[in-house]
């Protein structure tokens, strides 16, 4: 299948919701639901055609656009494309089956919804940089509006704080870029152009920092990671899932993509440096959540924990390091948008409140076991056990840090241990505690619906799949990675 | 019917932990109302996987047999991590121990969990524990292994949380978990470092496996800090993991408080098989301990054999002053994981593993019949209310009292007895020194104090409760796995004598022949003659105490007037608790406020102050922009208004006023005029 299908899909869709008459506006999500379905088979099928036929020629699409600049229409599907873009599909349709009852103004949230979704699905294809800024733009706004239209606590503070810190990290990676494109010649913006060409110390000694900071912004780098956690809690689920779940990754994945190739000089510089905030991240993130009382703030901070885990991948810069941070770019995708579907919607809709001591109060085990269970899965998922995909991607990454930084290991471990105390904490006191609040009974709940199951089974379904059998995933991560693109990090002392 | 099987083993091997894995997935999908039928499914899958651990270990009864079957997790480029089973004595008798126990386990599991609401979802949890075991115990990678032991520890925490409505359940479950996920991320660190030396996770792999001499050659050459050799320092890793997993001391703090599990599971998961990991890791991997060992001994072996010694006497110290059924049999299964480390350090191999296997059975044995005492005694489990149970309950009397002569170590036909001196024997001929062999000695009279100590006032005397008063006998199904394990206990002692010591010799790939001289050669006679001593001193001491049974309940033990402090010292298990709240729990709370303050005043406030910055520039910039540019540019534009307006108060309209202008100025020209040239 032809991987445009995805892009396709998406902003088709959001263009039929939007031109459906206002009594059909329940069907919006039925659209959302048929575009996101084929943005997931594309990917998938797409991912198993590449798999079966590693020889065949990379899909690809390049034609001109802005000639003047020396900007392309230049679109590619590799290995890490594909898997990022079946990661996005499984959680658009997770997404929108957890919003499945949004029941305000539907057509104006599931068109931005699939904004959002095309946009990510344009970051990814893009191998045009100017392209891609585009489409990573292209992503703000809608982000704005879900948040600020159907989020909850504290929305327009969130939604304003999030925006802020996407626009100012999107002016360093434009100036990072302009300095690329400068200094390549000013004749293109292909990434493999940029790539290729020579740039002087100096040069690469500043912008990297500026353009991978830019990136790793997004990517929730600490100490500029406060906008995530106030965002998805503010965020709608579907928001919080897109944003954790592949919002995110669209930071990583411009940093390892874009930065670290065009200046590889650069990140031998920083990378000490990146790492170092990488592996406070980590353990500041899971200190963090450990003290937390609304669920939805230990999953944010959770995923800055996560995410850290990424940059220190990156950081590392060694094969295991940089297939590790991919790893955990899909692993925690799937897994956040679980967390955060079960706690945002299944749990906060039945409950209406997020707080943990609250919650203690409700004997979510007994009244509502089908969010016990998934939440527990999706806790020993988080923790990084084996069977699930985190551990995978922990120790591809643990690997590639031992490699550049030894003495860092010891830390990430501290943090693999308190990672564990924070989700069992949470895990017992939303759901496995026993406790009578104000002496009342627990109020019965109505059961998971379809849509809530089939959501929750599909996330764990791929979380399990990359943890028992990571052999086809990690050969589609690794022919991105043996790319000429990726020549020069990967040989640098 | 060897060669047959061992052709078919490749496959069938896989099939010994996935048929419990299998059984798990499928009682995930029932509903509670159909725990019959799941615990159907678990028993008969385990059985399945029985008669393969059966089969495998015929295969596995030659010493040198060894199969080795791998596939590649993932390839990365010329890089492979690959997983893969081993079959080979260890492996095989470990399976085949595993299965066997835990087979009996379930079916004591259908009488004892009878009453249970989640009497499935309990089946399915077993089952996840005992595929997860059992890849632990045949996983020929480091990286499988480490893989099922974490899912080990996973089973182990929702089965010690099974009660979850009891807070302490829940707590020591957690407790539970991040005890030993300390160990577990040590171990993870062994397993990266090794892989990264030697390029290899596999243990056996055609020549180049971790425990073959290639990379033990590499991991012994190579130094590392503190001029440890990196087989030395990754071992002490794998040492520490291996310390998590089988509550040594100090990560043993979680083993006691994970008898909040029902007893089944104290029985198989805390008793016989998890706890044994670690152990067992050890033993796997004793070729990378012993790499760089010069006469024996090298430094995460020594390490081993202390903190063994040390904990075997601990335990057993704290275990005489414990009244809860219970919690005596946890704190004495520490101390035997103490005693198996002990061997492990001193070269022991084969004692540890005969001593593991012994003990799986015998303790096994003695938690289901603590299991049958506590289900007569209407869920009592304080030894001080019951009492007078020997009539009560006679089958689980015989059979206790089979456990509990095995644990201390009766002579001749328990197998206890002779695994301990196997163990004796491995210490005395440590080149060390004789400090982990005083530990361990120590430990042993200890162990035959508290258990008699323990069997008295559970069986003899008079109740001392209602509870015990009414106490009745269990039914079949579950006196009948008492019987079975009990017969296992007894016979076992037959294979690892030291006439005969097969199992040892099995165990360290070797032959062994039958010799009656090995009973009093190389000084065994010595150590039997000891054995008997420290055992007749520890029961006779006990007897003497506890004979005459109290009369109630609250009556103070025999040992507390003679004890004094130490007593409510050793009853606290010497305050390791406490300690750890203090010194570890408290800090890492203060930590985490910390960093939790950290970001709500500093980082969260920064970021808001940058953003009132932002505003109260943009209110400047609109201020200067309102007052300044705005008001400047209004106040030029009414100026021009203003002129334009006064300028056109002239045009009137009126020819005659045009008239006397132009006049005016015309007169007012030629005055300029005259008055400029003039």
């Amino acid at each position: 299948m032809n991987p445009a299908w995805t892009l396709i899909s998406a902003f088709a869709g959001a263009l039929l919701v939007l031109l459906l008459p206002a009594r059909m506006a329940v069907h919006s999500r039925v659209v959302a639901l048929v575009a996101a379905l084929i943005g997931m088979v594309t990917g998938a099928v797409d991912c198993l055609i590449r798999l079966r036929h590693p020889e065949h020629a990379v899909w690809s699409l390049d034609c001109e656009w802005i000639p003047s600049m020396g900007a392309r229409f230049h679109l590619e599907a590799d290995g890490l494309t594909l898997v990022l873009m079946l990661l996005t599909g499984v959680v658009a349709i997770a997404g929108v089956l957890f919003s499945w009852n949004v029941n305000q103004r539907q057509r104006a949230f599931f068109a931005w919804f699939l904004m959002i979704i095309g946009g990510v699905y344009g970051v990814f294809m893009s191998r045009d940089v100017f392209l891609m800024f585009v489409f990573y733009e292209m992503v703000i706004l809608p982000k704005f509006m879900l948040i600020s239209i159907w989020g909850s606590t504290n929305r327009e503070y969130g939604a304003m704080k999030l925006t802020m810190y996407s626009i100012g990290a999107s002016a360093l990676i434009l100036l990072g870029l302009a300095a690329a494109y400068a200094g390549a010649g000013g004749t293109s913006f292909d990434l493999m152009h940029l790539a290729s060409a020579e740039y002087s110390t100096g040069l690469q000694a500043w912008a990297f920092p500026v353009l991978f900071l830019g990136f790793t912004i997004l990517g929730g780098i600490w100490p500029f990671h406060t906008w995530a956690p106030t965002g998805h809690v503010a965020a709608p689920t579907a928001g919080s899932m897109l944003l954790a779940g592949v919002v995110m990754k669209l930071g990583a994945f411009g940093a390892l993509m874009v930065a670290m190739p065009l200046f590889p000089e650069g990140f031998a510089m920083w990378k000490g440096m990146i790492a170092g905030l990488a592996i406070i991240g980590v353990m500041y993130g899971a200190f963090t959540a450990l003290q937390q009382k609304d669920l939805k703030f230990v999953i944010g901070y959770s995923s800055v924990s996560h995410m850290g885990m990424v940059v220190l991948g990156l950081a590392a810069g060694t094969h295991w390091g940089l297939r590790g941070a991919a790893l955990q770019m899909v692993s925690h995708g799937v897994i956040a948008g679980l967390l955060f579907g079960i706690a945002g919607r299944v749990v906060y809709a039945r409950t209406h409140t997020r707080d943990l001591d609250e919650l203690e109060g409700f004997d979510l085990w007994r009244t509502l076991p089908g969010a016990a269970i998934g939440f527990t899965l999706a806790t020993a998922a988080s923790m990084g056990l084996p069977g699930f995909s985190g551990f995978v991607a922990e120790i591809s990454v643990a690997i590639g840090l031992w490699q550049s930084f030894p003495w860092l290991v010891p830390l990430l471990v501290l943090g693999i241990i308190v990672t564990g105390a924070f989700s069992l904490r949470a895990l017992q006191k939303g759901f496995f505690a026993h406790r009578k609040v104000a002496k009342v009974d627990a109020p019965d709940l109505p059961p998971l619906t379809w849509p809530e199951i089939t959501a929750i089974s599909l996330l764990l379904l791929v979380s399990l799949s990359i943890g028992i059998y990571p052999k086809p995933w990690v050969t589609l991560i690794d022919e991105t990675l043996r790319s000429p693109l990726f020549h020069s990090i990967l040989s640098l002392p | 019917m060897v060669d047959a099987l061992t052709s078919a083993f490749p496959c069938l091997l896989w099939w010994v932990p996935l048929l419990p894995f299998l059984a798990a997935g499928v009682i995930a999908f029932l509903p509670d109302a159909r725990g019959k039928l799941a615990s159907k499914i678990a028993i008969g899958a385990l059985g399945g996987s029985v008669v393969l651990a059966l089969l495998a270990l015929i295969c596995a009864l030659s010493p040198d047999y060894r199969l080795a079957t791998s596939v590649a997790w993932f390839t990365f480029g010329d890089t492979v991590l690959e997983v893969g089973l081993l079959l080979d004595p260890m492996s095989g008798g470990m399976a085949a121990m595993v299965s066997f126990v835990a087979f009996w386990i379930f079916i004591f599991s259908l009488g004892y969990m009878a009453d249970e609401k989640r009497f499935g979802r309990f089946f399915g949890f077993l089952s996840l524990f005992c595929g997860a075991m059992l890849m632990v115990v045949l996983s020929n990678s480091l990286l499988l292994l480490f893989m099922a032991w974490e899912l080990v520890g996973l089973a182990s925490y929702l089965l010690i949380g099974f009660y979850f409505e009891k807070p302490s359940a829940a707590k020591a479950a957690q407790k539970a978990f991040i005890t030993t996920r300390v160990g577990d991320v040590a171990f993870l660190l062994g397993l990266i470092w090794l892989y990264r030396e030697t390029g290899t996770q596999l243990f056996y792999d055609g020549g180049s496996g971790l425990l073959e001499s290639g990379a033990l050659a590499t991991l012994a050459g190579t130094t590392t800090v503190c001029g440890l050799a990196v087989s030395a320092a990754a071992s002490l890793l794998l040492l520490i993991g291996a310390m998590g997993k089988s509550g040594q001391v100090p990560l043993h703090v979680w083993l006691p408080d994970a008898m909040e599990g029902p007893t089944p599971v104290s029985a198989l998961i805390h008793a016989a098989t998890m706890v044994a990991a670690g152990v067992f890791l050890v033993a796997r991997t004793h070729p990378v301990f012993s790499a760089a060992a010069v006469d024996g001994m090298s430094v995460p072996l020594t390490a081993a054999a202390w903190i063994g010694g040390i904990t075997a006497l601990y335990a057993a110290l704290v275990a005489v002053a414990q009244s809860d059924i219970k919690r005596i049999l946890a704190y004495s299964t520490v101390s035997q994981l103490g005693f198996m480390m002990v061997a492990l350090g001193t070269g022991g191999v084969g004692a540890a593993m005969f001593h593991l296997i012994a003990h799986a059975f015998f303790k096994a044995l003695l938690f289901l019949s603590a299991g049958s005492v506590i289900h007569g005694c209407h869920h009592e489990q304080d030894i001080r209310k019951m009492g007078g149970l020997q009539k009560a309950m006679p089958k689980t009397f015989l059979s206790y009292a089979v456990g509990m002569m095995a644990l201390s170590g009766f002579p001749f036909v328990f197998s206890g007895f002779w695994s301990k001196e196997a163990i004796f024997h491995s210490a005395m001929g440590w080149p060390g020194g004789y400090g982990p062999f005083l530990l361990a000695a120590t430990a042993a009279l200890l162990t035959a104090f508290y258990m008699t100590r323990q069997a008295l006032l559970v069986f003899r005397g008079n109740a001392r409760s209602k509870d015990a008063e009414h106490a009745h006998e269990s039914p079949a199904v579950m006196t009948l796995p008492l019987q079975v394990l009990a017969v296992g206990a007894v016979l076992l002692a037959v294979v690892g004598t030291p006439a005969w010591p097969w199992f040892e010799k099995w165990m360290e790939n070797e032959h062994a022949h039958f010799h009656i001289e090995g009973f009093w050669a190389h000084g065994g006679i010595g150590l039997v003659v000891l054995s008997l001593a420290l055992v007749s001193v520890g029961v006779g001491v006990a007897w003497n105490l506890y004979k005459q049974a109290p009369t109630d309940s609250e009556a103070p033990d025999k040992l507390e007037g003679m004890l004094g402090g130490v007593w409510g010292f050793l009853r606290n298990a010497m305050f390791f608790d406490a300690l750890y709240d203090r010194c570890v729990i408290a800090p890492l709370n203060f930590l985490a406020g910390a960093v939790d303050a950290l970001e709500r005043m500093v980082m969260v406030p920064m970021m808001g102050c940058f953003e009132s910055a932002l505003k109260w520039f943009g209110r400047c910039t609109g201020l200067s922009d309102e007052e300044g540019i705005n008001k400047g540019f209004d106040g030029i534009c009414g100026g021009m208004k203003s002129c334009g307006a006064s300028a056109s108060k002239a045009q009137k309209g009126r020819p005659q006023g045009y008239l006397r202008s132009i006049g005016v100025g015309a007169a007012a020209l030629l005055v300029l005029y005259f008055w400029l040239v003039g």
